[in-house]
Formats: C-alpha cells, sequence, structure tokens
C-alpha cells in the first residue's frame, strides 16, 4: 500500500496549558509520542482531554507551554498549517460533497494534481474497504460507513499524526468492536503516531500502546494498558480502571509488600501496597470481578442485588459501616441475605490515604 | 379493502369515513385561515386580476398593449429593476460577510435588536429621517464638509441614490438576520474538519459554507427582491418619483388613484407580479441546483 504517513521522529508536548477564564482545562501536559505509537487519552469527561487535542489540531491556542515535532515548534502554526488528520467525533463529513470529493479534499486543499489526488482517493478509499459507496453523499451513508470516510480523509492527506475524538461514540455495540479493529489495522498499515481520546477503558486497553489517564486537567498516569489494569498508580485511577470498591481504612501489619488492613469489616484484609508508607490511613480497592463469596472472606456484609450478566452473576451489598460492596458470584444470592466476600491478596491493593487528591 | 371490513361484511366494503382519508374535528381548524386567505387575498387577486381584462377603452388585452405601447410606462420596469436588484444584492453581499463575524459574538442579541428596529419603523418613519439626515443641510452633508472630504453638499435625495439607500437601511435587517441564521445553524465542526485538512479561512468560506448556504440566499433573495421591487413610500418621500425613480407601484398608484382607472391600475399591478414571479422562479430553478439538505456533519 502506496499509502504512508509522513515522517517524523516524536511528537513532544512541553508542559501543554490551556485555560477557560479562570478555570484550568489543561495543567501542563507533558508527553513523548514516537513515530508508530498509538496513544489513548483516557478520562472521564470534562477531564480534559478533548481540549487536548483540539490544542494538538490547533482548533484551540495554548494559554502556556508548547508543542514540538522534532525540532519544529508547532503550537504557533494555525490548524491548516500543521498537517495533522483529525477524526471528529461526528464525523463533521461535508454534506454537500459525495464520498470522493470529502476524501479528496485535503489533497485539494494541498494544490495535488487532479490524476494524484484521484490516485490517493482511490488507496485511501480501499484502506477503509469502501470503494463501492464512492459516489454517494454522506445523508446516504449508515454510520459504520461515515466513520470510514471520515478516517479516509483524515489518512488521505497522509499526516504524521492522526487524532481522533472519541470516534466509536455515535456506533452500536457489534460495529464498534468492528471498528476498533480496522482502527488498528489502518494505524499499522499507516505507520503513522495516532492519538485517540476515549472514556471507554475497554477501547483504551486494547487499541493503545500507552494510555494517558487524565483527570481534572492533569496527567494522573501514563503507562502500557497491562501496567495501568493491573497496578494504577494511585487510588483515583484505580477508580477509573474498573476498581470499584474502595474502602478506607488503617494499616494494622506489614510484611515486605503485603499490608494487613482494618477496614471495620469482620476481619482484617490482606493486600498489595502500593507506595505505603509506615502505618498510616489507607484506601483498598478490589475489582468487582475478585471479590467473591468466601467463607473466610473478611468482609461481612448484607446482600442489597443481584444482576445476571451471562458469565457469571453481579451483586451488590452493604458493609456493617454502610460500605457499597460489588461483588461476583457463580451462583445468586437472595437480597437480604448475609454474605462474607474475600478477594485474592495480590488482586487488592492498598494506596495511601489520599493518593492522586 | 381493509382486512378488518372484509371479515365482519365480506358483502359490502366498509366506508371510509372522513377521518381515514385526514379530515377529522381538528381539520375545522384551518376554516379561519382558509377564509382569511380566500377574502383577503384570493379574491381581490381574482377580481384584480379580472378587471384588468375590462379596459375603459380597448379590447380584452387593451390595457397591457397600452402599457407595452407606452416607453413611458413599460420604462417603468426597467426603473424599478435597477433599484430593487442591486439593492438586494448588495443587502446579500453585505450580510455575508458581517454575518460571518457576528455568529461568534456574545452580544448578538443586543445586535439582534438594533437591527430589528428599522423593520418596526417602517418604510416612511425612515424615509422621513432619511430625508432630513442625507439632505443638503442634513449631518451628513455638514460632517463631509468639516472634515474636508467634499467641498459642496452633494444630492442624496430626490434621486436615484436617496431611494437607493434607504432601501438598503430597511432591507438590510431582514437580509442580515435570515443570513445570520443561516450561517449560524452550518455545524463548526464542518469548518474545523476544513482547517485540519489544510483549507485556509478564504477556502473554508468558497467550498463549505457559501455551497451549504446557498439555498437559503436563494429564498432570501427572493424575499428581499419582491419587497424591494414593490418599493413605494421611499421611491415617492426620497426619490424623484416624475423621472429616475419612477417606480411601477407608483405608475400603478397614479393610475388608480389620479385617472381613476382602476383597470388600468390592475393590469400594472398584474405586469408588476408576472416580473416578480419571472425572477423569483428563475432563481428558485437554479437553487434546484445545489445541495439542499441539513447542514450538519454527521448522523450524531
Amino acid at each position: 500500500m502506496a499509502i504512508a504517513s509522513a515522517g517524523f521522529r516524536e511528537l513532544r508536548l512541553d508542559r501543554m496549558s490551556r485555560n477557560f477564564g479562570a478555570h484550568n482545562a489543561l495543567k501542563e501536559i507533558s508527553l513523548t509520542v514516537q513515530r508508530g505509537e498509538f496513544i489513548a487519552l483516557l478520562g472521564p469527561s470534562g477531564c480534559g482531554k478533548s481540549t487536548a487535542l483540539n490544542c494538538l489540531a490547533g482548533l484551540l491556542s495554548l494559554s502556556d507551554g508548547a508543542i514540538w515535532l522534532d525540532d519544529r515548534r508547532i503550537d504557533t502554526l494555525k490548524s491548516e498549517e500543521r498537517g495533522f488528520g483529525m477524526v471528529f467525533q461526528n464525523y463533521a463529513l461535508f454534506p454537500h460533497m459525495d464520498v470522493r470529493r470529502n476524501v479528496g479534499f485535503g489533497l485539494r486543499m494541498h494544490g495535488i494534481s487532479t490524476a494524484e489526488t484521484a490516485r490517493r482517493v482511490d488507496e485511501a478509499l480501499n484502506v477503509v474497504r469502501l470503494g463501492s459507496q464512492q459516489a454517494k453523499l454522506p445523508g446516504q451513508l449508515s454510520g459504520g460507513q461515515q466513520q470510514r470516510v471520515a478516517i479516509a480523509r483524515a489518512i488521505a492527506v497522509e499526516p504524521p499524526l492522526v487524532l481522533m475524538d472519541e470516534p466509536l461514540s455515535n456506533l452500536d455495540a457489534k460495529l464498534r468492536l468492528e471498528m476498533r479493529a480496522e482502527i488498528r489495522r489502518i494505524h499499522r498499515l499507516l505507520g503513522s503516531a495516532t492519538i485517540y481520546v476515549t472514556h471507554d477503558q475497554d477501547e483504551a486497553l486494547s487499541l493503545a500502546d500507552r494510555i494517558v489517564v487524565l483527570r481534572d486537567g492533569e496527567v494522573r498516569q501514563i503507562g502500557t494498558p497491562q501496567e495501568l489494569y493491573r497496578r494504577p498508580i494511585n487510588a483515583d485511577v484505580a477508580e477509573f480502571m474498573g476498581f470499584r470498591n474502595a474502602f478506607s481504612g488503617q494499616v494494622v501489619r506489614r510484611e515486605g509488600a503485603e499490608v494487613e488492613v482494618d477496614c471495620g469489616f469482620a476481619g482484617p484484609v490482606r493486600g498489595q501496597s502500593v507506595d505505603v508508607a509506615g502505618m498510616g490511613p489507607v484506601t483498598i480497592t478490589i475489582r468487582p470481578a475478585d471479590l467473591t463469596p468466601a467463607t473466610d472472606g473478611p468482609f461481612n456484609a448484607e446482600v442489597t442485588g443481584m444482576e445476571y450478566r451471562g458469565e457469571a452473576y453481579f451483586g451488590t451489598a452493604t458493609g456493617p459501616a454502610g460500605q457499597e460492596l460489588f461483588f461476583r458470584t457463580e451462583m445468586p444470592l437472595s437480597v437480604g441475605e448475609a454474605v462474607r466476600l474475600g478477594a485474592p491478596a495480590d488482586r487488592t491493593l492498598v494506596y495511601p490515604k489520599g493518593s492522586g487528591q | 379493502m381493509t382486512p378488518a371490513s372484509s371479515t365482519t361484511s365480506p358483502a359490502r366494503p366498509r366506508r371510509r369515513t372522513l377521518a381515514d382519508r385526514g379530515f377529522d374535528s381538528v381539520t375545522l381548524l384551518l376554516v379561519p385561515a382558509a377564509l382569511f386567505v380566500i377574502v383577503v387575498f384570493v379574491y381581490p387577486f381574482l377580481f384584480g386580476l379580472f378587471l384588468s381584462f375590462v379596459p375603459k377603452e380597448g379590447g380584452l388585452f387593451g390595457n397591457y398593449i397600452r402599457f407595452f405601447s407606452d416607453p413611458y410606462m413599460y420604462g417603468t420596469i426597467w426603473l424599478t429593476l435597477r433599484l430593487a436588484l442591486p439593492v438586494t444584492l448588495l443587502n446579500i453581499a453585505l450580510s455575508v460577510p458581517i454575518a460571518m463575524q457576528v455568529r461568534h459574538l456574545r452580544r448578538q442579541r443586543l445586535l439582534t435588536t438594533i437591527l430589528v428596529l428599522p423593520i418596526t419603523l417602517g418604510t416612511v418613519l425612515v424615509a422621513e429621517g432619511l430625508l432630513n439626515y442625507l439632505g443638503p443641510q442634513g449631518w451628513l452633508n455638514r460632517t463631509m464638509i468639516l472634515i474636508g472630504l467634499i467641498d459642496r453638499p452633494i444630492r442624496l435625495i430626490q434621486n436615484y441614490w436617496g431611494v437607493f439607500i434607504s432601501l438598503v437601511i430597511t432591507g438590510f435587517p431582514f437580509t442580515f438576520l435570515l443570513t445570520l441564521s443561516m450561517i449560524s445553524g452550518i455545524d463548526p465542526a464542518l469548518e474545523q474538519a476544513a482547517a485540519t485538512l489544510g483549507a485556509r479561512a478564504r477556502n473554508r468560506f468558497w467550498h463549505i459554507v457559501l455551497p451549504l448556504i446557498i439555498p437559503g440566499l436563494a429564498v432570501t433573495f427572493c424575499l428581499a427582491f419582491v419587497d424591494a421591487f414593490s418599493v413605494f413610500p421611499s421611491a415617492v418621500l426620497l426619490g424623484a418619483p416624475a423621472g429616475e425613480t419612477r417606480v411601477i407601484s407608483f405608475a400603478a398608484a397614479q393610475a388608480a388613484f389620479e385617472q381613476y382607472d382602476y383597470s388600468y391600475a390592475s393590469a400594472i399591478a398584474m405586469i408588476m407580479a408576472v416580473v416578480q414571479f419571472g425572477f423569483v422562479g428563475a432563481v428558485l430553478a437554479v437553487r434546484g441546483l445545489f445541495y439542499k439538505g441539513p447542514a450538519g456533519g454527521g448522523k450524531g
């Protein structure tokens, strides 16, 4: 395939900041992206991830900091001078142009000859497997097809960097999985760097080489999907990575990296310390899937709800001090029943209280 | 025949009720509006059409022959077009760039209010005001003399330009507000997408914004043109109704109220309508060639 991204070594964000009035939407984001890397910006809504993407695309100016593409400072350039490809959340296809003209728009704007434009439009449409729909207007296409056109349009100009703003959020579940694989395939094919904004941790885990967790406009953690999934750096990130159970407690015993914590339940809870020093107050976190009924488990609680999810049941329960517990069980329990729950010590993470605040 | 009726009485098809055909008691609410249109619009129009074919002298087409054989009369079509077309085009040409700037403004409401004022004042009041303002002793001339732009008052009333200026002032808010709502209706992501694809502001306008508002501009043109073509008060008050601003509506008024020839006046009104229909029809036909769907960027 002749379509390929323009060459560069690295993209460097240097303390990139953006304020809206008194509100700091982005606080000193620093990140280095290598050519060929797939980066996911992950965070809840309002965390600044779309602002970060718009700053990269040149649609918003920076309040402070700089963006470098190799030795070239690009944050002072206008959007049209940066040459990045962007896929918008609502696709932003030009409604009055057919698929071919949409995909060829960037090439025409760059003054590329008609013959060359036609060739590269064909290639881009081949890459997204949309050869047969080229004469249609965007309004005549399905959501998935529109998505493909948006990607084809962004990659036709062979950008060094492709920016994607929650591109799958408007698609149904099945199509979303399909397009996820497509995006990964296209990324490998181009060899460009991709920065992908999402609030969906599954999407980030399955697509990215590295994930940047943003919260309140700040980078909370940068790491590979494996690192983030197994060992979030603080309780905040852990919560976002699916550790729904979070209890406060006090360290009562230490043994290397393993600590015993009293959380006000029947027994002390054993878990892995993540940067806990001394015997102070801590937060322990456990994924619902790791918390299961066990006769000798430390958590005593009363079942408040039960939900069938195919491979197992997921339940909610209330602890003695009103703590909320989320757990997994093979056999359904009835509401009001008393239950003892436990989790393996290596799946229980213990953070210093207030970490990540 | 519906399946339900065939089971109950196979021999006789069930009568279709009025409600099946879309008539029910709610339809009656249309009656006042329909009556109003018939009494106030359809009947006078048809009456005028009929009247124009019964001239005081001559045959069926006597009035029309009379109009088109008198250069002083058929010349009014040209004189009116000479005002209405440039005014309409200028208003649209001004509205588009201003609306492009204003759409991002925070104080849009204040501006809108200021712009709506000339519409609410009406053409007569505006014409009276301009008569003073643009006159030889008016502020405009005096200011221009004061700053040395001119050394003698220039004549801006009782001629073509007086009417022209007043039509721009009363017509601009209308075209502007329509244009602003069209331009605001374009998804900002479309222009952003065009920018990331390398389109500079100029190209974003020509390739994205303009094609999407052309159909709306065509309708705006029709409405503004019809309005300007039927100009009467300002042509009389600010213009030279005996000479270069002898517009067609003035000719019709003269026929009706000075010569008391209602039949001839009706014929002139019909000719006026045909000219307007001609332009509107042509513009709408061209509009049909453009994309007219929603100006959004996707399904979301």
